[in-house]
């Protein structure tokens, strides 16, 4: 790391003593052009310095795709996430496809047509055709786009109640996650930040007494997901707005403090699944290398090595909350339904929390 | 150079017999004055906002690593010179409010529209020279309000540009929520009096001092895109001044409007019934419209510079205006594209997917007019010029993605992650200050009297246009990968190892273009006092405000005002003797003006 900060540093004061010598020869009069108004020669070399940008912007695309195209858009895990894949693959390649055309245009038209004392432009001051062309195509794409956007956003948000599905509450708070589960009822006992001070703070979502629904409810600190079912998640925050973001569940919503928000989806990949999938084991052996180097570094300062990396699912906070916004997290467990019994099986009810 | 100084004093008197250096460089109520008042006010808060943007750069790339610049800089908000996450909230926090209002608000739209408003179409100054000069001491008290903030305490504001409550509301969510919140409002609400002030006076001047001829269908492009801005503003700002207002209402005296159900700290709140989505709601009638009150200046001012560089006229003139009317109506019933994930209606969120992809349209008519004002055109590369088409360039690449966050089902996976940090940078904020750069390098004679070193300019045209492009474009790949922005790093997510060599190449990049806004600062205050005298029409440009004095005077011309006999886009016109004709020129005999 030292070394980089170093190279850093060398390269921008190569680069500042650079400019610093082109400021000084370029202040000094020089007998030539004083006029400051580009002149044939200036109107040659930008123009082809236009043309070279246009390689660089191809250029730094190919290298970025090359580079860091792997950590793009994971692996979803959703069953909506594969619609929400194409229609977003769908778009870039049309958005690829509008920019390297219009690019090279802006550019190749720059170094084309750079002036020349002896040239004159071409008057060309409309065209209705042409104009109609360019409005017409970009609302006809615009509403294929609008269509199927519409679409599939009306699927992933029309949330209908019923028995098969798993209800389950993301509470928020400053800087940490919990999960409600509905219990045997199936059903979220009411709740409200006043009650959170009953039972010596064991209450921590703030479960109301006097609804009997919420005795069975469970509260747990991590999110253990039935594969194949689907998920209702009921979202409140006790403080401010934070946001419940999950990526690989094509999943956001945002918890806002005094209302309560929904999101949906089917989780069809489980935790071990996941981690059997090679573009995972690639990533999780690349990020492990990059963790060995940098404990490399922690070891000869004295300090403890950094843990391997295993995958998990995440849910991040997504929406800024104060310091440890950069730090509110929960683990998320995708697994198969008699697994996911099992594990809810072992949590206690909230009305033993509150007997114990 | 001492000559041209002293012959500048000495002339001051014959002019200005009353003014003294009070009336004339303070409390000056000519626009001219005003307008290099905004334009310095500007570039010094730019200075502000870019050097913040460099601190938390550095903790990005290098996350909790020791500098000697924090430890100098930010003192005991950087223990050891580690930077504290509470500062890092702050810095992100400041820089967005800083580089949205009082850089390409206030310093662009507030630079041009007063100096070319009344230029262009020959108005000896603006409606109210007194309310002009009212507006620009508020925009200046609101700038020293804001940075008195960063010198509080428990440090300025830090709940993000937007402010959103209830972090921004209650002081035990965050240090930053305590008396730097309560600054941040009052300096907003100051702003937004001095920018409706500013606002409703370009619409007065605009609609009723129009030299003789100069017919709506003649102004120049410039002119109707800050026509428009200040009309939107009028519309908009209002709604902001009110979320301020009742945010400030909620903090000092008890209400909930927008609170309602906490518990903070241990302690339940008393607030009952409010909404934060309707702050939502509030701030983005605002929030959205600003995007176009920033860009429609910057899209004005290249209209101008590539019509006259490439000495042809604008194509499609009318559909210019349309698009720009167009993108002014759609802009304020988009607002809902921010706020597709806040629990909002479903429905309402399919309503603002499509009025947002709607704006797709005027602007790519907006971009191909462009591209076909170069096509055969007799390109005049100047650095004005270069900052334009780089213009046109930045605001391809990053409207592009807005199709992708405008459609509220993608945005559900890019919604706050740096996805759109990357995109409204390229689209709002680089195009913006490309838009800025290139007024300054074009209208800089008529500013100063004097040219800018071109030399230098093309250097700093190009650092910056390789720079901005490597900074954002990478950006767009820690979007897609799910990282959140304002993280104040990611190493709480080992998920997120494989992106940090990513942050170090953007931050480079953003150390190498920042340094080189150096060259551009000292440009420009080198030209002003050393650059080489311009004569009166460098560009062979045909506006107006080529024809009135280099040297300024009150009232801009010293005899008649100039008539108007033709729209201001004859370039390279058959049958003419030059390749441009200027606007005050009668028409030939047997001449007929183009049916634009």
């Amino acid at each position: 790391m030292t070394v980089l900060l170093i190279l850093v540093i060398l390269v921008l004061v190569t680069i500042s003593i650079w400019q610093l010598t082109k400021i000084f020869e370029l202040s000094q009069p020089s007998i030539k052009d004083e006029s400051q108004i580009a002149n044939d020669k200036d109107n040659d070399f930008q123009g082809k310095l236009m043309f070279a940008f246009l390689g660089f912007i191809y250029i730094l695309t190919i290298f970025s795709f090359w580079k860091w195209g792997d950590v793009i858009l994971p692996v979803a895990a959703s069953e909506h996430g594969s619609n929400f894949d194409s229609l977003m693959w769908g778009t870039f390649a049309l958005i690829f496809f509008v920019q390297t055309v219009t690019q090279a245009l802006v550019h190749y038209f720059s170094y084309k047509y750079r002036g020349e004392k002896t040239k004159k432009a071409f008057f060309y001051a409309d065209n209705d055709r042409l104009e109609a062309i360019w409005t017409f195509i970009p609302m006809v794409t615009l509403a294929v786009l609008i269509f199927f956007g519409l679409y599939t956003w009306t699927e992933i948000m029309t949330i209908e109640e019923n028995d098969e599905a798993l209800v389950v509450e993301l509470y928020a708070q400053q800087f940490n996650w919990k999960a409600r589960y509905a219990g045997e009822d199936g059903v979220l006992g009411n709740a409200n930040v006043r009650f959170l001070q009953d039972f010596d703070g064991k209450n921590l979502v703030g479960i109301d007494v006097t609804d009997p629904n919420g005795f069975d409810d469970v509260v747990t600190t991590e999110l253990h997901l039935p594969v194949g079912r689907e998920v209702i998640f009921k979202m409140r925050s006790q403080d401010v707005i934070h946001s419940a973001f999950m990526p690989h569940f094509r999943a956001q919503m945002n918890c806002v403090p005094g209302m309560i928000t929904e999101f949906a989806f089917t989780p069809v990949i489980t935790t071990d699944e996941m981690r059997q999938k090679p573009e995972i084991i690639e990533k999780v052996k690349k990020i492990n290398k990059i963790r060995e180097e940098n404990s490399k570094e922690l070891i000869a300062n004295g300090e403890e090595p950094l843990d391997p990396y295993v995958f998990d699912y995440l849910l991040l906070c997504n929406k800024i909350c104060g310091a440890s916004h950069y730090n509110m997290q929960m683990k998320i467990v995708v697994e198969t339904p008699e697994e996911y019994q099992n594990w809810i099986n072992q949590q206690q009810n909230f009305s033993q929390v509150i007997t114990n | 150079m001492s000559a041209i100084g002293k012959s500048h004093e000495e002339e001051h008197g014959h002019h200005h017999h009353k003014e003294t250096f009070i009336t004339k460089y303070i409390f000056s109520q000519d626009h001219k004055m005003i307008s290099k008042q905004y334009l310095v006010t500007g570039l010094f808060m730019a200075i502000i906002g870019i050097a913040m943007s460099l601190l938390f750069r550095l903790q990005l790339a290098w996350p909790e690593k020791s500098f000697g610049i924090f430890d100098a800089v930010l003192g005991k908000w950087a223990p050891d010179g580690v930077m504290d996450p509470n500062v890092y909230l702050a810095l992100v926090t400041i820089h967005g409010t800083i580089m949205v209002f009082f850089v390409l608000t206030a310093g662009l739209s507030g630079t041009f529209s007063n100096l070319l408003i009344p230029l262009q179409i020959g108005a000896r100054d603006m409606a109210s020279g007194f309310l002009n000069m009212i507006a620009y001491w508020l925009f200046f008290l609101s700038s020293i309000i804001m940075i008195a903030s960063l010198f509080v305490e428990s440090g300025p504001a830090a709940a993000g540009w937007t402010v959103y409550p209830p972090l921004s509301a209650l002081p035990q969510a965050q240090p930053g929520s305590g008396l730097g919140m309560t600054l941040w409002l009052v300096s907003m609400a100051v702003f937004i009096a001095s920018s409706l002030l500013g606002s409703l006076n370009y619409i007065v001047t605009v609609i009723n001092l129009r030299t003789e001829g100069m017919s709506m269908s003649r102004l120049p492009l410039t002119v109707w895109a800050f026509f428009i801005t200040a009309v939107i503003g009028v519309v908009s700002f209002p709604v902001l001044l009110s979320a301020s207002l009742l945010l400030i209402m909620d903090r000092s005296f008890g209400t909930s409007f927008f609170l309602s159900d906490i518990f903070i700290q241990g302690e339940v709140l008393h607030y009952q019934g409010g909404s934060p989505v309707l702050y939502e709601h509030l701030f983005w009638f605002l929030g959205h419209p600003e995007v176009y009150i920033i860009l429609l200046p910057a899209l004005g001012i290249t209209s101008e510079i590539i019509s006259t560089n490439a000495r042809k006229p604008i194509f499609g003139y009318r559909a210019m205006v349309a698009s720009i009317l167009a993108i002014a109506f759609l802009s304020t019933i988009v607002w809902g594209h921010h706020m597709f994930i806040t629990g909002m209606n479903p429905f309402l969120g399919s309503v603002f997917t499509f009025t947002t992809l709607l704006i797709a349209i005027p602007s790519a008519v907006k971009a191909f007019n462009y591209i076909t004002t170069l096509w055969k055109g007799n390109l005049q590369l100047n650095p004005a010029m270069l900052f334009s088409i780089g213009l046109v360039s930045t605001f391809i690449s990053g409207g592009l993605t807005g199709i992708i966050l405008g459609d509220s089902t993608l945005d559900i996976n890019v919604h706050d992650t740096y996805f759109v940090v990357a995109h409204f940078h390229l689209v709002m904020g680089i195009s913006a200050l490309y838009g800025l750069f290139a007024g300054v390098y074009h209208w800089f004679p008529k500013m100063y009297g004097r040219m800018m070193n071109k030399n230098l300019g093309y250097l700093h045209f190009w650092v910056t246009a390789i720079g901005a492009y490597a900074i954002f474009f990478p950006m767009h790949f820690i979007g897609m990968a799910g990282l959140p922005r304002r993280y104040y790093s990611n190493t709480a997510f080992p998920y997120f190892d494989d992106i940090a060599d990513i942050n170090v190449f953007i931050t480079i990049s953003a150390l190498i273009t920042g340094l080189a806004q150096l060259v551009f600062l000292y440009n420009f205050i080198h030209s002003m006092f050393y650059g080489k005298e311009t004569e009166q029409n460098p560009w062979k440009s045909n506006t107006l405000e080529w024809t009135s004095q280099i040297k300024h005077i009150h009232g801009n011309w010293p005899g008649k005002i100039p008539h108007v006999y033709r729209w201001a886009y004859d370039y390279s016109k058959p049958g003419q003797d030059k390749d441009f004709v200027p606007q005050n020129i009668p028409l030939k005999k047997g001449e007929e003006e183009l049916q634009h």
